[in-house]
């Protein structure tokens, strides 16, 4: 996915490209309106995260200038503000959503994806391996053509796992996808979604296999 | 909430008493002045209208007298009785002396001696009545005769008593009178002094908490100090209110952004490395900034709930859609946990509220539960009426039974939160919330298990 991060912060910007770049996005960035208006006048994104402090002004008067020129790429505010202190809804302002700093990356990618369901707009394309497909941007897993439902979580780790078939995932790097900072849990947890993502694949020609030592790896039979 | 807002004054009197006791004092004091001194005026007068009288007829018994062939001859004029008459029919006594040895009239007479010419009054009581007895002398002369010859009138004060009495009470009536006028006048001056005062009390308590303006509407010359005093301090608030919302502002800012370099570096590096301990010190770090974030987040929001609460900034608002808004907002976070989020509300559940507050308060139970939930778990939201309340319900491990009760106190946290991210201010939060809109925050564990928090409005 194609990313516009407004941030005056080099700092910010640079961690947060740097994780976005790992889950294989692409990131612009900008630090000033002038810049953001600029990018977003003259390239197409996906989503854009824009910060409401910035040197130039305040964000929400980028808000108005991308209202104003009709445009549909859904925006994502990162605000170091409290919504309590702030009194202002930024939904109310024409964002699509907010999320406090610091953020969880994973939210992020949580809070992108029910975005752009809701927008139903991204140039994400469908990844399809052997009969199985995903639409990335509807969480959507077909077998065979016949839709699957996932939860969330096999959902993600499935994702991992078709974004990159062939490649071997560790226990570890799966359970950080997938569990957030809070939930203290061992790392043979995963096999139960493991489990559960093989079930679901079991009329397909795809599969998930068990490398000992290494971690899982999608493919094709 | 009330009693902290309005603020314990010490007082010293009170100037309304002070005007209208001094003021009705005075007139009380004045009346009854008033009162003796026409009393005492009036008595004067009448007695000495009777002391006229009777010294008349004295005049007019001494004059008839003479000596004829020196033979002492007294007549007693018609008219010295006549003038003594009364429309109470006092009574009157007369007695006659020559040289101090009784001639004629009333015997019991106490006799006085006066010079000559001269008339002497007494006042004494005869009968039950009161008396008023005039005594004169004359020398009278005539061939080798020489004698004295004295005269004594009394008349009963019958008449005079009874103008005196129409006199006290026209008196009474007058300083009454002046009494009741001057009362009024001292009403209405009090009014008119304290109206100011109280207006000017009235329209600042009137003022929403954000109305830090000066006072513009005219005052009287003697209150300009106050109301200038009042205006400039209220100019200083506003600033530093305005200073420190903003500086609030600010410092946030410069803190979570550097927060969220160090925690997303942190992320990015925890996916790079393999080393078991290098990997538990980056968790840490991520679950110290979460919390340090969270905790200054949180502080923060129960400072100004803390401030607000006073003044709540209340409108008409749609519980069910504001309820709505929200979890749409948090259902992201409740699905990387595969919570669900299930709301059940009543269509349109409209309650007078502060709509930023309520929907802290909502966050922050919502929040709760999608901590303690366990995975593949639903999470029940439900708004209610009569009485307007909101219900979150987990199947978590619940309350812990034996704080269920000192839980919404400030930095409390059950003992069942080991290992979960949180400062302790959640639940005060809400409950400060619940307080501020006269309701409360009740926990309670159901009987099939979880955790249940009623945040009733």
């Amino acid at each position: 996915m194609k990313f516009l991060l407004v941030e005056d912060n080099l700092d910010l910007a640079n961690a947060v490209t740097s994780r976005m770049l790992m889950d294989g996005h692409v990131v612009d960035h900008a630090e000033k309106i002038e810049d953001a208006k600029l990018f977003s006048d003259t390239g197409e994104y996906d989503l854009i995260l824009l910060d409401i402090m910035l040197p130039d002004g305040d964000g929400r008067s980028f808000l108005e200038h991308h209202r104003a020129k009709k445009r549909d790429t859904p925006v994502i505010v990162l605000t170091a503000r409290s919504q309590v202190s702030d009194r202002i809804s930024l939904l109310d302002l024409g964002a699509d959503d907010y999320m406090t700093k610091p953020f969880d990356h994973a939210e992020l990618q949580a809070r992108v994806r029910a975005v752009l369901r809701r927008n139903h707009g991204s140039s994400q394309p469908v990844i399809t391996v052997g009969d199985v497909s995903f639409d990335p941007v509807a969480g959507q897993m077909r077998v065979k053509g016949a839709p699957v439902k996932l939860r969330n979580r096999e959902l993600r780790l499935f994702e991992l796992l078709i974004n990159a078939p062939n490649q071997i995932f560790s226990k570890q790097k799966l359970c950080d996808r997938l569990f957030t900072f809070d939930e203290d849990v061992s790392e043979n947890a995963i096999e139960v979604y493991i489990g559960r993502l093989r079930k679901h694949l079991e009329p397909s020609s795809v599969t998930i296999t068990t490398h000992r030592g290494l971690g899982y790896r999608l493919d094709q039979r | 909430m009330k009693d902290r807002r309005e603020g314990k004054v010490n007082t010293s009197g009170s100037l309304r008493n002070t005007l209208m006791v001094s003021l009705i004092g005075g007139a009380v004091v004045l009346a009854v002045i008033l009162y003796l001194v026409v009393r005492t005026y009036a008595a004067q007068i009448a007695q000495s209208t009777q002391d006229r009288i009777l010294s008349a007829s004295i005049t007019s018994i001494l004059d008839a007298a003479a000596i004829r062939n020196d033979t002492l001859s007294v007549e007693l004029p018609y008219s010295a009785f006549s003038i003594l008459s009364t429309q109470a029919d006092d009574r009157f006594f007369y007695a006659i002396y020559q040289d101090g040895e009784f001639l004629s009239g009333y015997d019991r007479m106490v006799h006085a001696q006066t010079p000559p010419g001269e008339v002497r009054f007494e006042s004494g009581r005869y009968d039950g009545s009161d008396l008023r007895i005039a005594t004169a002398s004359r020398r009278l002369v005539g061939g080798s005769e020489r004698t004295t010859l004295s005269v004594t009138v009394a008349q009963t004060q019958e008449n005079l008593a009874g103008v005196l009495n129409r006199i006290s009470r026209n008196a009474a009536l007058l300083g009454f009178g002046f009494f009741a006028l001057m009362t009024l006048l001292s009403l209405w001056l009090t009014y008119a002094t304290i109206t100011p005062l109280t207006r000017l009390a009235a329209s600042v308590q009137r003022r929403g908490a954000e109305d830090l303006r000066p006072v513009a509407a005219p005052v009287p010359a003697e209150m300009a100090p106050l109301v200038g005093a009042l205006n400039s301090f209220m100019g200083r608030l506003s600033h530093s209110l305005d200073q420190s919302e903003e500086f609030i502002a600010e410092a946030a800012h410069r803190v979570r952004t550097p927060l969220a370099t160090v925690r997303s570096y942190a992320e990015t590096t925890l996916q790079r490395v393999d080393k078991l301990e290098n990997r538990q010190a980056l968790r840490s770090m991520v679950r110290a900034i979460d919390e340090s974030s969270r905790a200054a987040g949180q502080l923060l929001d129960h400072a100004m709930i803390t401030f607000r609460a006073d003044h709540l900034n209340k409108e008409t608002l749609n519980l069910t859609e504001l309820t709505q808004e929200l979890i749409q907002a948090m259902r992201p976070i409740a699905e990387m946990k595969d919570v669900e989020l299930d709301l059940m509300a009543h269509d349109d559940v409209q309650t007078e509220g502060d709509a930023i507050l309520i929907q802290n308060a909502m966050r922050n139970l919502i929040d709760n539960a999608l901590k303690y939930a366990p995975f593949e778990t639903a999470i029940t939201v439900k708004v209610l009426a009569n009485p307007t309340r909101i219900k979150v319900r987990d199947y978590g491990p619940g309350f812990p039974v034996e704080e269920i009760d000192e839980l919404a106190t400030r930095f409390r946290r059950g003992t069942n939160s080991d290992g979960i991210i949180g400062s302790g201010l959640g639940l005060t939060i809400a409950s400060d919330v619940a307080t501020a809109h006269g309701g409360s925050l009740i926990l309670t564990n159901p009987a099939e298990g979880g955790a249940c928090a009623t945040l009733s409005l």
